[in-house]
């Protein structure tokens, strides 16, 4: 396709939380259509029902690309065999930040954090590892993260 | 699922935080390992901000399990075999 890069800058990994909170499926897609634009191979990895989620809203496959079981990437990066340039851990709960956190001391990924949902403010407080934080107050409606999302611009090389 | 869930297993705390978890551990256990994420217990990789800290008292092993959607659960498995080999990696 032409404007897009000939040679990918890379993998990226999107560690869904729990969908409880609209916003991650529609950010997802988001996220994933301007890391794919940008060149980067998003794959996803949540439990079933985020996963389901993300596949029944694309059934063409239009944006998604490999989805994968949250607990097999754990196992599968833990274990060296397999990792990514990029890793976007969805954060609205507690679990969410013990993800990112996993996620920085087992990858060499560079680690973003979305955190949004109605306490985000608090979240962001218990992030002390390194990673880029990107937060709003989202809950139902996406554009606060999306915006947020957009003045970091992740996805560039 | 992984198969700590079909094993015998009680739950110490729900509904806390993942830090919650780990300054129990160390307050209510004489004997704990220090562990980093990814660190596999039984079939599970552990989750959760480092240090993560393991509890072991005779063959009873204590340990947090998160989920996404459910958060962090402490809890308390009997395994004389994993329990001797997490000793090992006591400092």
């Amino acid at each position: 396709m032409s404007g897009e890069p000939k040679t990918s800058p890379g993998s990226a990994l999107l560690v869904l939380g729990c969908p409880q909170v609209p916003v991650q499926t529609s950010i997802a897609l988001y996220l994933i259509n301007r890391l794919k634009k940008s060149g980067f191979v998003p794959v996803v990895a949540g439990n079933k029902a985020a996963n389901t989620l993300l596949v029944i809203a694309d059934p063409d496959r239009h944006y998604l690309g490999e989805v994968m079981d949250l607990d097999r990437a754990v196992a599968m990066i833990s274990d060296k065999k397999r990792d990514f340039d990029r890793c976007f851990v969805f954060i609205h709960n507690d679990a969410g930040i013990s993800y990112a956190a996993t996620m920085g001391a087992i990858s060499r990924a560079k680690v973003f954090t979305l955190v949004y949902g109605e306490h985000y403010d608090d979240l962001v407080k218990q992030i002390d590892f390194p990673c880029t934080i990107i937060a709003a107050k989202a809950v139902h409606n996406p554009l606060p993260l999306k915006k947020a999302l957009d003045e970091v611009t992740p996805w560039a090389a | 699922m992984g198969c700590v869930e079909s094993m015998n297993y009680e739950i110490l705390l729900r509904d806390q935080s993942f830090k919650e978890c780990r300054e129990y551990v160390r307050q209510h256990f004489k004997e704990y390992i220090d562990v980093q994420p990814g660190f596999k217990v039984f079939d599970v990789h552990l989750i959760g901000l480092p240090p993560i800290a393991i509890g072991l008292e005779g063959d009873f092993i204590v340990f947090p399990y998160t989920k996404p959607c459910h958060g962090t659960f402490l809890l308390r498995m009997e395994d004389t075999a994993e329990a001797a080999r997490l000793r090992t990696f006591k400092k």
